[in-house]
């Protein structure tokens, strides 16, 4: 994705274009730009070598094994596999949910088996990323317009909005446990038996409870940061134009806060997308609350190279949908976050 | 006099609009604080629930009291206590000594790349920024099968070496990415003048920048050791009980008996684990969610 780059992004010929080394037209700026690009060049480049070897290089590799076949007793023939090149069997094997029938060829995964998972890990992820990042969006937005409220104790709020931030996911996890264990708080409040990590739809809401409460306040202070760049004026001419307070919500606040409120989104759509800890702890990922993180992680010990399929596919899913939010629905994160950082007060 | 009597009502009318505008006014502000309650109840409650737990007999944990009842710091002897095979100890030593060699490591290659990409003109610069954004969004879970057997294949597996290699690769970029907006909003016509002054570019970074900076780094770092502190999915695959953070040593908190879940113990652990991660937010709060917001990353 980004080997081109390489450690010297000034020289590489990668984009074309005239090449930084030309004849001794418009001296001063050229030179100054010259000189500089060989300064970040030099500046950037441990990032960059660094980057390169802990992203860069273990993705190229599992690329690789992912199309190799895993060496070990074959579970359908019980017979020992060499490994060697697979070709693409690895991704169809998930794809389409195909194991390796006893005598040569592939049948259907019989369920229960990781590889018969994975439509239904892909449709659990899915499911979790609309429902937390719809939820998440909302209730953000609502906070966010409080908190840009003046009014007493306000720092108050904004400070206890970081709280459910600062404490790590395995925590939350563990916490959120506890709050839906049998005898817990949440059935003693709400006088209901529910065996929340027991059963598939309560399992699946205790996982989106626990992440819309922990992920929430990071949606808020990303929203309430595009709201208070939009200035107090705007305001005060609609209403002196008599706007009503929904139209100036829907004319002013919604199309000025919308760059803000994409980035937000897409950050939050790719977080949940690669979501592990929360249901891997609250719920060993059981009764369908398999993510895609938690089956590459299932798979890992039974065999490297079929997980790095797995990993792949995970990884393109993720790819393919920040390129379609960058694409198609306008969510500039590199112009915009080099906005706030000129435009914030 | 009529004139008078007009005026009367003219004043009546203003008051009484006045009035309106003003319970208006008085009944917005009621709600504005409703919904800060809720806020506040919704973000801290939770974590309330888990802090009064902590101080819980075990006996009572089911106990549904909002007030701290048979108080007791038995659990935090629990959660310490190394018979059941739980080293919450040794993780919580783990997680510190893991944090700061990433924080550290990250900051030092990061703050030369935040300079470059705040301050020098160069071409490809929104390509490297996109990258090191991308690279932020990374799903962690993509690194840890090559990575797994790698480690394996070299020996290091549950090694520390095998924890903070991996960390670098979010915690980096998102170093690099805030203390870039950090560094786009500082005076930096004092760099121009200590030139003029007679430094060198790399003098004027250290003796002038450098200082200036300081509060923008020690946010940084903030968010990156917070980052690091936070992991879990790598450390629970690559980690051995000796190397193992506190995550996933709270994560696999075993109890006497093993179908009987020591919740408050647990509880115990997280609330070390979590406090002085609040108090550090609360006290920089003005500066993170600068750091947050201007940033863009987790």
């Amino acid at each position: 994705m980004a080997t081109e780059l390489g450690p010297t992004p000034v020289k590489s010929p990668a984009s074309g274009g005239t090449p930084i080394h030309h004849g001794p037209k418009g001296v001063g700026e050229d030179n100054k730009i010259l000189s500089q690009g060989k300064w970040a060049s030099w500046l950037l480049a441990p990032t960059i070598i660094a980057l390169g070897i802990v992203i860069v290089y273990p993705i190229i590799s599992a690329i690789v094994m992912s199309f190799q076949k895993d060496a070990g007793l074959d579970p359908a023939t019980g017979l020992f596999t060499a490994g060697g090149p697979a070709g693409v069997q690895n991704y169809v094997n998930w794809i389409a949910q195909q194991c390796s029938a006893p005598g040569g060829g592939t049948v259907a995964c019989p369920p229960g088996t990781l590889g018969g998972q994975f439509w239904t890990a892909t449709t659990t992820t899915f499911f979790f990323t609309v429902v937390t990042v719809a939820l998440e969006t909302v209730l953000g937005f609502w906070m966010a317009m409080i908190m840009a409220r003046t009014f007493k104790g306000r720092s108050l709020v904004r400070a206890a909005v970081l709280v459910p931030w600062a404490i790590p996911t395995a925590v939350t996890a563990k916490l959120w446990f506890f709050i839906f264990a049998f005898e817990g708080i949440a059935n003693k409040l709400f006088n209901t038996t529910i065996l929340w990590t027991g059963s598939e739809w309560p399992a699946k809401w205790a996982v989106i409870i626990a992440d819309v409460w922990k992920t929430t306040p990071f949606m808020a202070l990303l929203i309430l940061a595009g709201l208070q760049m939009i200035p107090a004026e705007v305001y005060e001419a609609a209403k002196v134009d008599g706007a009503t307070a929904w139209q100036r919500f829907r004319m002013i606040t919604l199309p000025l806060v919308k760059p803000a409120l994409m980035v937000a989104i897409l950050f939050r759509t790719l977080d949940a997308l690669r979501m592990f800890d929360l249901p891997y702890i609250l719920t060993g990922g059981a009764n369908n609350t398999t993510t895609l993180s938690i089956l590459v992680i299932n798979q890992i010990r039974q065999g490297f190279n079929s997980a790095a399929a797995l990993s792949t596919i995970t990884f393109i899913i993720i790819f393919i949908v920040a390129f379609i939010f960058v694409r198609f629905l306008g969510a500039n994160v590199v112009e915009q976050s080099g906005a706030t950082g000129k435009g914030k007060k | 006099m009529s004139n008078g009597t007009a005026t009367t009502a003219l004043r009546a009318e203003q008051d009484r609009g006045r009035k309106t505008a003003q319970n208006r006014e008085k009944w917005a502000q009621g709600r504005t604080y409703i919904s800060a309650a809720v806020i506040l109840i919704w973000c801290l409650a939770p974590a309330y629930w888990m802090v009064v737990t902590a101080f819980r007999d075990v006996g009572f944990t089911y106990d549904t009291s909002i007030l701290p009842t048979h108080v007791t710091l038995d659990n935090f002897n629990t959660a310490f206590d190394t018979s059941f095979g739980n080293r919450f100890g040794q993780a919580l030593l783990n997680s510190v000594f893991i944090g700061v060699v990433v924080t550290a490591v990250s900051l030092l290659i990061g703050v030369f790349a935040a300079y470059a990409l705040a301050r020098l003109n160069f071409r490809f610069k929104y390509l490297v920024l996109g990258f090191i954004l991308g690279a932020s969004m990374f799903p962690g879970v993509a690194l840890i099968t090559p990575l797994f057997q790698l480690f394996t294949n070299i020996g290091w597996m549950g090694t520390y070496q095998a924890l903070i290699i991996p960390n670098i690769s979010f915690v980096l970029p998102l170093t690099v990415y805030t203390m870039t907006s950090f560094f786009r909003e500082m005076p930096w016509e004092l760099e121009e003048s200590a030139r003029v002054d007679g430094c060198t570019q790399g003098q004027a970074f250290r003796k002038v920048i450098m200082p200036l900076a300081a509060p923008a780094i020690f946010t940084t770092a903030i968010l990156a050791f917070i980052s690091s502190w936070n992991e879990f999915l790598i450390a629970s695959q690559l980690s051995s009980d000796a190397t193992q953070p506190v995550t996933v040593a709270i994560a696999n908190f075993a109890g006497a008996q093993p179908n009987q879940i020591p919740y408050t113990a647990i509880m115990a652990a997280g609330t070390i684990v979590t406090i002085p991660l609040v108090i550090l937010v609360l006290v920089f709060q003005r500066k993170i969610v600068a750091g947050l917001t201007a940033g863009a990353v987790k």
